[in-house]
């Protein structure tokens, strides 16, 4: 949805990832950019040059912010220091909303540093949703999680993964990030139609969209964030921003970093889908 | 399978070192079999076995945290060579696998592994250690906390018997028995932004290799600090290395003047003018804090 309490009632447009290679280039040539979200782990530190630079783009910027270690749905409990230098960064950038995976990835203390795939079962729904609770209780901002992409699949799985999501949602009353590059890359690796998956996700949960590439192999695809964006992938955006309205979209690019132009300039592209939902809309 | 079960599992594989082929073993160290893991958690596919779309996984962590820890210790590479770097990296990232959620501590245990471990230091352990201290200091100065400096106003009148200066948070002093800091600035410029071939690469392996085998002994008393964060490193006089690691330690003004000249060969007449000019000098670049 364009505005809802998942995204705290924001209305962003067309951001990308703020990455090193740009630091430069964003600092300098100031240029217009809807919004930039950040990897959070980046920032939870106590100082030193990365702070500086996101102190200079909150100046001008909307920043919005991006986990990659929560892991909702790792059985052991939160990590508190994580999330005590997390509740520090929350502070610092005000982000409107907040997001990370849905996905574990640490056992018994030990980090795989991976977002590994869920046994989509009851039992791993009802963990992850108690701690996107405790996440979104300790860090008073909204949690908005991510359907990550995948390459293995669970015998003990008891539904799909879009099921899953919405059972984790749902019990968590949290919002959607929606990956629909991700979606792509899971539904020919699980052979699913990934339109089924775009389809069946509560729409007026959706925060965010991501958007980005990813490496075709023999007999699987890798979601390498190395790519532009592919037709198929376009055309899943075009049906999730039919479903869900104009919404906050980003472009993640993340190996073999382009520049500036040509990552903004392909994240642009989206905006193409978004007003012509717009339209649809004041129809 | 209940949750917690079977990601300890998944882990157990995932982290379990892959073979000297870079693949999934069938079998772990632990005489495991990871072929009826796989096929026992993992559905297969029309195009992958268990076995494979587990090993993905297996695969992506260790080819993640083996590249994290070269990135960090590009020193360290250059003494040891690539392969004997490789076997160090494996077994050190085996033994110490990352306990936070940040990527940056991955190389936090490796000194003291190191000194556990001594036969991946190739008959170079010293060297290997300085490097490791050196190359670590620098990741905690580039994004460790800064405080305000003290200012000379707040100094006025304070008595050196009872004044305590910290120094910042994010300065490191290191003792070193090698000139390891010029190898790490040369192998810094030397770095190639974007290399001609593989041919120029592999020159560039081999010189680097050859300088870090050329480097001879010698004492170095080094801080590591920031100016307009960026990190630099600025080699002491023994006795300013002196004093600044007892005022690092807690000591007052006074004791840690005297700690720095406990032994010192420099005549006693003109100690108060070196120490004049060094706290002019350190108090340019900020370093003290109340």
């Amino acid at each position: 949805m364009p505005a809802n309490r998942f995204n705290h009632f924001t209305s962003y447009g067309v951001g990308i990832g703020l990455r090193i290679p740009h630091y430069d280039h964003i600092l300098t040539r100031k240029p217009t950019c809807d919004w930039f979200e950040i990897i959070s782990e980046n920032f939870m530190i106590d100082g030193g040059r990365p702070l500086q630079v996101l102190d200079q783009i909150l100046e001008r910027y909307k920043v919005v912010q991006h986990g990659v270690s929560m892991y909702f749905g790792s059985a052991e409990k939160l990590n508190r220091e994580h999330l005590r230098r997390l509740k520090t960064l929350v502070r610092r950038t005000k982000t409107p909303w907040l997001s990370d995976h849905l996905c574990w990835g640490s056992v018994d203390g030990r980090y795989t540093h991976d977002l590994l795939p869920m046994p989509y079962t009851f039992e791993a729904a009802r963990i992850t949703a108690q701690k996107v609770r405790e996440v979104r209780d300790y860090l008073e901002v909204p949690i908005v999680v991510e359907n990550v992409s995948s390459y293995a699949e669970f015998h003990v799985s008891e539904m799909t993964e879009w099921e899953f999501l919405n059972e984790v949602v749902e019990r968590a009353d949290c919002g959607i990030l929606l990956d629909v590059n991700n979606i792509y890359v899971s539904s020919q690796n699980h052979s699913f139609d990934p339109a089924v998956y775009v389809n069946s996700v509560p729409a007026e949960r959706v925060a965010q969209i991501h958007i980005a590439g990813h490496s075709k192999y023999r007999k699987y695809i890798l979601d390498t964030h190395d790519h532009p964006v592919i037709d198929p992938v376009w055309k899943l955006y075009d049906r999730a921003i039919q479903r869900v309205g104009h919404t906050a979209t980003l472009l993640e690019w993340d190996d073999r970093i382009p520049s500036f132009d040509e990552v903004h300039d392909e994240a642009q592209k989206a905006n193409k889908y978004l007003a012509s939902a717009s339209l649809a809309a004041a129809v | 399978m209940k949750l917690a079960a079977l990601q300890r599992e998944i882990a157990r594989v995932v982290m379990t070192p892959l073979s000297p082929a870079d693949r999934m073993r069938r079998t772990a160290p632990t005489g495991k079999s990871q072929t009826a893991v796989a096929k026992r958690i993992i559905k297969p596919n029309a195009r992958l076995t268990s076995f494979e779309r587990l090993e993905i996984y297996n695969r992506q962590y260790w080819f993640r945290v083996l590249d994290a820890l070269a990135d960090d210790f590009p020193g360290l590479r250059a003494i040891l060579g690539d392969r004997k770097f490789d076997a160090l990296a494996r077994s050190y990232l085996t033994d110490c696998p990352s306990r936070s959620f940040t990527m940056r501590n991955i190389g936090s245990q490796l000194e003291s592994w190191l000194r556990k471990n001594q036969k991946y230091a190739a008959g170079r352990l010293e060297l290997a250690l300085d490097m490791i201290r050196l190359e670590w200091a620098e990741i905690e100065t580039f994004d460790s906390a800064s405080e305000p400096p003290v200012t000379a106003a707040a100094l006025a009148g304070a008595d050196p018997a009872k004044l305590r200066l910290r120094l910042q948070p994010y300065i490191r002093l290191l003792d070193l028995h090698y000139p390891v800091d010029d190898l790490l600035l040369a192998l810094k410029q030397d770095a190639p932004a974007d290399i001609a071939s593989n041919a120029m690469e592999e020159r560039q392996k081999r010189k680097k290799v050859s300088a870090a085998a050329r480097l001879k002994p010698s004492l170095v008393y080094l801080t590591i600090h920031r100016i307009d964060n960026t990190v630099y490193f600025r080699r002491l006089e023994k006795e300013e290395f002196a004093i600044l690691s007892a005022l690092q330690n807690g000591r007052t003004l006074e004791r840690a003047v005297i700690a720095g000249f406990a032994g010192s060969k420099l005549p006693t007449q003109g100690r108060a003018s070196h120490v004049a000019a060094w706290f002019e000098n350190w108090s340019s670049m900020d370093w003290f804090v109340l």
